[in-house]
This record gives structure tokens, C-alpha cells and sequence, in this order.
């Protein structure tokens, strides 16, 4: 026996859990399997659909009318624009606390590193930071959290040419926290308004906080925070911390460890649980049986290996970062299925010797059918009932385009759609 | 020209010439090679966001410097001594299932605490026999069980908690488990041990219109708790096993070390590991698959030990130990036999559900609300992924009673938000800080599945 579904998901980034919420919700029997915890703990929260074209023109004001020109393997291509569209309203029933669904135009945001990036949805905690809005800005660093340097950040965005004001300043973090406090000690206190002490009296620190920052204050209506600001209950941090200073508060987006990544991986695990899919982390899927379909799946415990089988499967493993394609010197491929991954003999040819060049090995991914099944490398799909999605796939430079988030949700919708329908 | 295109070069072997000689730079030893580990490290940080005790307690450096950092720097320093923060990891391991990059760090931290234990830790400190008799709990239950009733009202007894409190720093605020009246291995041989299993087993495959001679045979890995505190809990595993027509046996066995890794005393946990791994892996040589109830239990025998210790046997029995749940699934139809079933006793009610850590790195944090979702008169709600904060023997000590209650907050907060006020969960120790912290029953997967396909 294997521990059956109809649809299994391999990968809980956002490709494998837009594809599992999306075969749930079609009625599939639904289980995701994730080796690790979800990749969106290291996404800074931001989801764009795409921000340049492959040839760098950009920031594109609309992502939609650019994409009918992009190359015929890029994923956008292969799905069609309307399935973006439709991919894109997935996303937005089930990210509530998102925002920028109203419009298919790019927003601006301003980033940790001081860009301004363009992007096609944002939580709400970075609503009151656009960079859109004329309006002045405070930005206020924590002297113990050195990745988020504000007046640095601010000269970087003055530099950028931001149509408002923007100042920069560090303050100590109530209760003077130890320089390598992690983000979530930050977030407890202020969610908590735990209780800290500050010059021997014993305070709240998301009250003390707010007084600190009102003495820097001059009149910015707007204030911005490191994304530590609360955890389950952001939207009450904000609230409150804006009530004490008169101004509306946002989080700028940061790399790695990232809260808004993690409250948008908790909000995508409840919609698929609320959907009825089922879902499982810690192991890796090692291996498979079948022939021109996949018969189970192998998960690896302490060198017991678990099987587990489905009707249809969807490959959401990630790329070259994410481990869903390995290369080494002899050549690139896909770890699970050995599935065709298209890359030039001499590995001389992966790379651009300019660090910031267009590089061959960006594309590297397997190259799928219209339905994502990956391909052999004579054009015939691999397995007849499996269905690649997100960075797996070649053909795109999401870190160059700006386009990682959007390939991962409307190929993940569209593989779990497909997915669904065949499983029935 | 590049150097694949040079035909002397060879980048397999290494082009070195006569005159190189090698250094070993770390020089042969017994320990497990955490090196590749270390390096593997790429500091994300995602450990650290994992770390229940980090998000309460910033004076605690956190998984990232506990494990490849602190590892680093024995290796630089030969005086390095390891830092004292060691003791404040609860041994949750969760960082372990955040890390992208598989570094091995709750290893690194158990062979990090043995260590401090070992050269840093005085052997006449009460702290020291404070967390020997703790993690040694399975010494204690042992007496205690002789006389329950009395173990039961001295060990709850106002002035006894007082003093051992005051003394030993066993926090006041604590009720301890009770002591069954019966054992389960006392039970288990009423019943007429692994024989009279034998035909009742052959019975129920008779019953199931499967071969009277199939091979199914368990061995139990029962633990301490459910022997000497919850043997409800084990006599449930056996009825369900036997449902299905399984033989089980009840083998010999010690402590499975979690208490025991958690405190930094290797040397007894290796002395439990070395008579576990025996017993078991000659019933594994014969065909059985050894099978714990308990969430931590498992964990110890798949990952602890074979990250731990060099003894004969060790990985087959990582290999073939699984939880009592996750076996059936994988061997029965137990989904299809428990949308057949309902329950009409007492457990018909709504449960709200804890995952305890360790469940979660063997994959097994969905597996009760998945299964019971199902059930007819049964509702479960999972209340979220914190972690209850007891952490075995942790949340036993005077000086972590606060942060271990800080830290099981947020699930007391879901508890109560939950439509149940029956709680549930696979780990003995989660239960008890989920009822000190609500007030709430707590009871045991196997139990509801007992109700539900067990006539």
C-alpha cells in the first residue's frame, strides 16, 4: 500500500501551494509535500508579475500588455496572459491581507536595500510606503538591527529620485535588546506590547517604542519600520503605533528572515487547509516508479523510504537556489524524475563573465508542453501525469525581470487546474 | 583559453607536484564529522525564526550560533569552551526542519551540550542531579510505580513541593503526572505477551478475510510514559494493532534518551541506546518493524541515534522504527476505515490539536487532523504551529518554568479559541503543559482511533 491522493504536490513555495489550493479547490484530494519548511520564508512578501522586460526596459507600468511580446518559452507565453489574469485572482481570495489587485498596473515600493521596486501586489503593512505618494517619509532603523540601515536606506531612495522627502534615523529598541536578537523577539514584543524596561521603569514596548520615535519625528505623515512590526496581528501593531504618532506606518520589505514572507506562507497553508488539502514537511521525495506514468513516489525517512502515490503530480521543487535542478561539472538536471533540462555541453557557456550579465544558467529549467508537462529532450512529455510549476521551469530570469513570484502563482494555478480536472 | 579546455588539466585529481605534503587539519577522532554541516551553512537565518526559546528570550544566541557557529569556534580555539546559552535550547529541533540547506543542527547542539556537560558542568552541583534525576525519569517511575497511590500523594503534596522546589528547583507550579495503578507491561502479561497476541492476531485476519499466517508482527517501543503514567495509551495501540491483525511483541527496553540528550547526559543515553538498539534490531533481523506511540520516542531511535552514537544495528533500526499512526497508513486502509467508522462513547466531541515539535520532522504534524477529519461524531481543529513550550524536562525547571509558559502562550491562546476543550496529542509532555496551561483533558490519537474501528 502508499499513502494515496488524486493530485500530489512536490514543493511548498509558492508554485507547490498555489497549485495544491488550486487543485483543492477544483475538489481534488489534495497532499503537498514539503522536504523543508516553505521558500517563503526567505521572499521578502513583495509578489510581482513583471517588473522589466528579458532586455531590461523597465520599470514597465503594465506587466499584462508586455507579456504577448515576451519569447514563445517564456512560462507567461506557455499559460497565456489570461491564465496569469485568472492565476492573479486566485492569489487575491486568498492573500486577504494583500494589496494592489485593484489596478493590473506595477506599484512602487521602496526596499530594505533603498531600490524602488516594481511590483504587482504588496501586503498592506507596506501599503503606506509606496513610492507613488508624495507624501514625506520617516524612516526609523533599530540600532541593534543592523540589516536595516535607515538613513542609508533614505539617502539611497533620495538618490533614486522618490517625488517626497525622506529622512533617516536610528533609535535604540526599548529594553535595549541584544544586537543579535532575532526578528520574531521584535515581533513578540510589539504584537504583545510586552514589557520591557527602559531607564529602570518597566513599560510596554511597542508604547515605549512609539515614544522614542515621537521625539525624532517632525511632522512626516508617514513613518517606516524594519518588517518586525507583529506577527499573527500586524494590522493591530500598525494601528496602534500610527495612533501614537499621528502617521501612517509601513514595514519595508527585507531579505531573509523575512515576517512578511512568513505571514504569507501562514495565510497560503490556511487557505490550503481550509480547502480540505492535506500537507506534510521535513522529508524529501527521493525517487519514483513507473514508466510513462508515475506509478509513487519515494519519501525518504532516516533511510525508510515512505510510499506515497497520486493520480497526477506536480513538480514544485524550485531551480538552481531552491535544489529543483542540480548541476555540477558534468552537466545540470532535475534531482526526483531526471527529467530533461536543456543546457549547453561545454559549461563554459553557462555563464556570462560579467557578474552582472545575462546568464545562461538563469534559464536553466525543464522546457514543458502548453499542459507543463516537462518534455524529453525529443519533445515528448517525460511522464504523462506530471506537471512542472514555478522556478523549475527554464525559459525566465525572474531575479533580472522581476517575475518570480507571478511565474510561480500562474503556472502553480494552472498545473493544479489541469492537475484536477485529470485526476477526476 | 579555460581550463576545460587545456588538456593537462585533470580537475579530478589534484595537480599538486612532489613537493606537497597534506595537512590534516582536523585530526582523526571518533566524533561524527559535523564539518560538511557547518559549511553547508549559508546564514539565512531561517533556524533562528524556528527557535521558540529566541522568540521569548533574547539573550539566547539562537540555533545559528548554537550549532555551525559555536561548531566553528571549537575548532579554532582549542581553550574554547562552549558557551553556557547551550543549556537554554529546549531541544525542540525544529530548526532542523527550517533549515534549506540540511544542516544537522540539533546534532551539533546535542554533541555541543554533552560536551559542556561533560568538562564544564560540576558533577556536585544540585543543578547537575536535578537534571540526572529528571532526565533519568524512567528510575524514578520505576519506584514510584511500586506504590503508585503513594508515589501519587507525596509527589503532589504541598510541603514535599515546597522543599523540592526550594532545593532541587523543581518548580511548585507544576502538577506531577499521575502513576497508574497497573503498568502497562504488568497488563501486557495478563494478557499472555506476544503469544496470546499471536492468536488473537490470527484471529482478526481470519475476520478480515486475510491469510491466518500473513506476516505482520510489530515490535513495541512503549516508552516510559505510556507504561508506567498512560498505559491507556499503549493497552489502545495494542487493540488497534491487533484489529488489523498484527502480532506484537513487548520487548525489552530503556528510556529512549530524549530526557536525556535535552540535558547533556550522553553517557546514560547511550547506555539506554545501546540495550534499545539490541533489542530491537534482532526482532528487525526477524522480519518486525519496531513501532513507538510516543512522537519523541521515534524521533530518538530515527534520528538521535544514529547521529549519535556507533552501535551495531543502529541504522537498521533507524530505518524500520515508525510511528504507530503513520505505520497503519502506510500498510492499511485506514482512511477507508474511518470514514466507515463513528464513535458513540465518551471521546465523540471536538478536540483541539497540538503537533508536538518532534512530530513534525518525521512529516507527521497533519497526520491526526487528517485522519480524524474524517470521523463521524468527531471533530478536530489543529491549534497552530507554535510550540507548547514544556519541552520534556525543560519546562521542569524552576529557572525555565516562566519562559517554557512564554512560550506556550500562543497555544494556550488557540486552545481556548478552538471549539474543543479536549485536547490532543501524540507527546506526553506537550499534553501535560497543554492541561497545566488550560485545564483541558488531554488524550492520545490512538485512543480516538481505539473508539473508532475497534469493536
Amino acid at each position: 500500500m502508499a499513502i494515496e491522493s488524486d493530485v500530489l504536490v512536490i514543493g511548498g513555495g509558492l508554485a507547490g501551494l498555489t497549485s495544491a489550493i488550486t487543485a483543492a479547490r477544483e475538489g481534488a484530494h489534495v497532499r503537498l509535500l514539503s522536504y523543508k519548511q516553505s521558500t517563503l520564508r526567505q521572499a521578502s512578501g513583495l509578489v510581482d508579475v513583471l517588473g522589466y522586460t528579458p532586455e531590461g526596459e523597465g520599470p514597465l507600468t503594465d506587466p499584462y500588455e508586455a507579456i504577448p511580446a515576451l519569447p514563445d518559452s517564456h512560462p507567461y507565453r506557455i499559460v497565456g496572459v489570461d491564465t496569469v489574469r485568472e492565476a492573479m485572482g486566485l492569489f487575491d481570495e486568498v492573500a486577504t491581507d494583500y494589496r494592489g489587485g485593484h489596478t493590473e498596473t506595477n506599484a512602487l515600493l521602496p526596499t530594505h536595500g533603498g531600490t524602488v521596486k516594481p511590483t504587482a501586489r504588496y501586503p498592506a503593512g507596506a501599503a503606506a510606503g509606496i513610492a507613488s505618494d508624495d507624501r514625506d517619509v520617516l524612516l526609523v532603523g533599530f540600532q541593534s538591527m543592523t540589516d536595516f540601515d535607515a538613513p542609508h536606506v533614505a539617502a539611497h531612495l533620495r538618490a533614486a529620485g522618490v517625488p517626497f522627502d525622506v529622512r533617516g534615523v536610528t533609535v535604540e529598541f526599548p529594553g535595549d535588546l541584544k544586537a543579535d536578537a532575532k526578528v520574531t523577539r521584535y515581533a513578540k514584543l510589539l504584537e504583545h506590547n510586552g514589557t520591557v524596561s527602559v531607564r529602570g521603569n518597566e513599560q510596554g514596548a511597542r508604547d515605549a517604542l512609539a515614544a522614542r520615535v515621537n521625539r525624532e519625528q517632525e511632522d512626516e505623515p508617514r513613518v517606516g519600520f524594519p518588517a518586525v512590526l507583529g506577527d499573527e496581528d500586524a494590522g493591530g501593531v500598525r494601528a496602534a503605533l500610527g495612533e501614537k504618532l499621528g502617521a501612517e506606518i509601513f514595514e519595508v520589505p527585507s531579505g531573509p528572515p523575512s515576517l512578511p514572507g512568513l505571514r504569507l506562507e501562514d495565510a497560503m497553508f490556511d487557505a490550503l487547509d481550509a480547502a480540505g488539502g492535506n500537507f506534510e514537511s521535513g522529508n524529501p521525495v527521493v525517487d519514483y516508479d513507473g514508466g510513462d506514468r508515475i506509478e509513487q513516489v519515494y519519501v525518504e525517512k532516516n533511510g525508510a523510504k515512505i510510499p506515497v502515490s497520486a493520480n497526477e503530480y506536480v513538480l514544485a521543487t524550485g531551480g538552481l537556489v531552491g535544489k529543483g535542478v542540480e548541476s555540477d561539472r558534468e552537466g545540470v538536471r532535475e534531482p526526483i524524475f531526471d527529467c530533461h533540462v536543456p543546457h549547453p555541453e561545454d559549461r563554459y557557456e553557462w555563464f556570462d563573465l560579467d557578474v552582472f550579465g545575462d546568464h545562461p544558467f538563469a534559464l536553466f529549467g525543464v522546457d514543458p508542453d502548453p499542459e507543463l508537462r516537462p518534455l524529453t529532450a525529443d519533445g515528448d512529455p517525460e511522464f504523462e501525469n506530471l506537471r512542472a510549476a514555478g522556478s523549475v521551469l527554464g525559459g525566465f530570469d525572474f531575479a533580472a525581470e522581476k517575475s518570480g513570484s507571478g511565474v510561480s502563482i500562474a503556472t502553480g494555478y494552472h498545473a493544479g487546474t489541469v492537475a484536477a480536472q485529470e485526476a477526476r | 583559453m579555460s581550463d576545460a579546455e587545456d588538456p593537462s588539466f585533470d580537475p579530478v585529481a589534484p595537480n599538486t607536484g612532489d613537493s606537497y605534503e597534506p595537512v590534516d587539519v582536523f585530526p582523526d577522532s571518533d566524533d561524527f564529522d559535523l564539518r560538511p554541516g557547518a559549511d553547508s551553512c549559508y546564514k539565512c537565518s531561517i533556524c533562528d525564526t524556528n527557535c521558540p526559546v529566541a522568540e521569548v528570550d533574547d539573550d539566547f544566541p539562537g540555533p545559528k550560533f548554537q550549532g555551525p557557529e559555536q561548531w566553528r569556534l571549537k575548532q579554532t580555539d582549542d581553550d574554547y569552551e562552549i558557551d553556557d546559552s547551550i543549556t537554554e535550547c529546549s531541544n525542540c529541533m525544529r530548526c532542523d526542519d527550517g533549515c534549506p540547506s540540511g544542516v544537522p543542527l540539533s546534532q551539533m547542539h546535542n554533541t555541543a551540550r554533552g560536551q559542556y556537560v561533560d568538562e564544564q558542568m560540576s558533577k556536585f552541583s544540585l543543578k547537575y542531579w536535578r537534571n540526572r534525576i529528571l532526565a533519568n525519569y524512567r528510575t524514578s517511575a520505576r519506584l514510584a510505580s511500586i506504590f503508585p497511590r503513594t508515589a501519587n500523594f507525596a509527589m503532589n503534596f504541598g510541603p514535599v513541593r515546597w522543599v523540592m522546589d526550594k532545593t532541587m528547583g523543581i518548580p511548585n507550579e507544576r502538577d506531577f503526572p499521575a502513576f497508574a495503578t497497573e503498568t502497562f507491561r504488568k497488563w501486557w502479561q495478563k494478557q499472555g505477551g506476544a503469544d496470546a497476541s499471536r492468536e488473537r492476531a490470527r484471529e482478526a485476519r481470519e475476520r478480515r478475510g486475510e491469510p491466518r499466517d500473513a506476516d505482520k508482527k510489530i515490535a513495541y517501543f512503549h516508552g516510559c510514559y505510556s507504561n508506567y503514567n498512560t498505559p491507556e495509551v499503549a493497552k489502545a495501540l495494542v487493540h488497534v494493532y491487533e484489529h488489523f491483525g498484527y502480532e506484537v511483541v513487548v520487548p525489552e527496553q530503556r528510556c529512549s534518551g530524549t530526557p536525556m540528550f535535552a540535558n547533556g547526559m550522553l553517557d546514560d543515553a547511550r547506555r539506554g541506546a545501546k540495550v534499545n538498539v539490541s533489542s530491537f534490531a534482532d526482532l528487525i533481523e526477524q522480519g518486525y518493524d519496531a513501532i513507538a506511540s510516543c512522537t519523541s520516542c521515534s524521533m530518538a531511535l530515527r534520528k538521535e541515534y544514529p547521529e549519535l552514537f556507533d552501535i551495531d544495528g543502529v541504522d537498521a533500526v533507524a530505518e524500520n522504527t515508525f510511528e504507530s499512526i503513520e505505520y497503519l497508513r502506510i500498510h492499511e486502509d485506514l482512511k477507508g476505515e474511518i470514514e466507515d467508522a463513528d464513535v458513540s462513547d465518551e471521546l465523540a466531541k471536538e478536540f483541539a490539536y497540538h503537533a508536538p515539535c518532534h512530530a513534525r520532522n518525521q512529516g507527521l504534524e497533519r497526520q491526526a487532523v487528517e485522519l480524524f477529519r474524517d470521523l463521524d461524531n468527531v471533530g478536530i481543529e489543529d491549534v497552530g504551529e507554535s510550540c507548547s513550550g514544556i519541552s520534556g524536562t525543560y519546562g521542569w525547571k524552576s529557572e525555565k518554568y516562566e519562559k517554557s509558559m512564554k512560550i506556550g502562550e500562543e497555544m494556550f491562546e488557540h486552545m481556548e479559541h478552538a471549539e474543543g476543550t479536549t485536547g490532543m496529542t501524540e507527546c506526553p509532555t506537550c499534553a501535560m503543559q497543554m492541561e497545566h496551561g488550560t485545564g483541558y483533558e488531554v488524550r492520545h490519537p490512538l485512543e480516538l482511533l481505539e473508539a473508532a474501528i475497534v469493536e
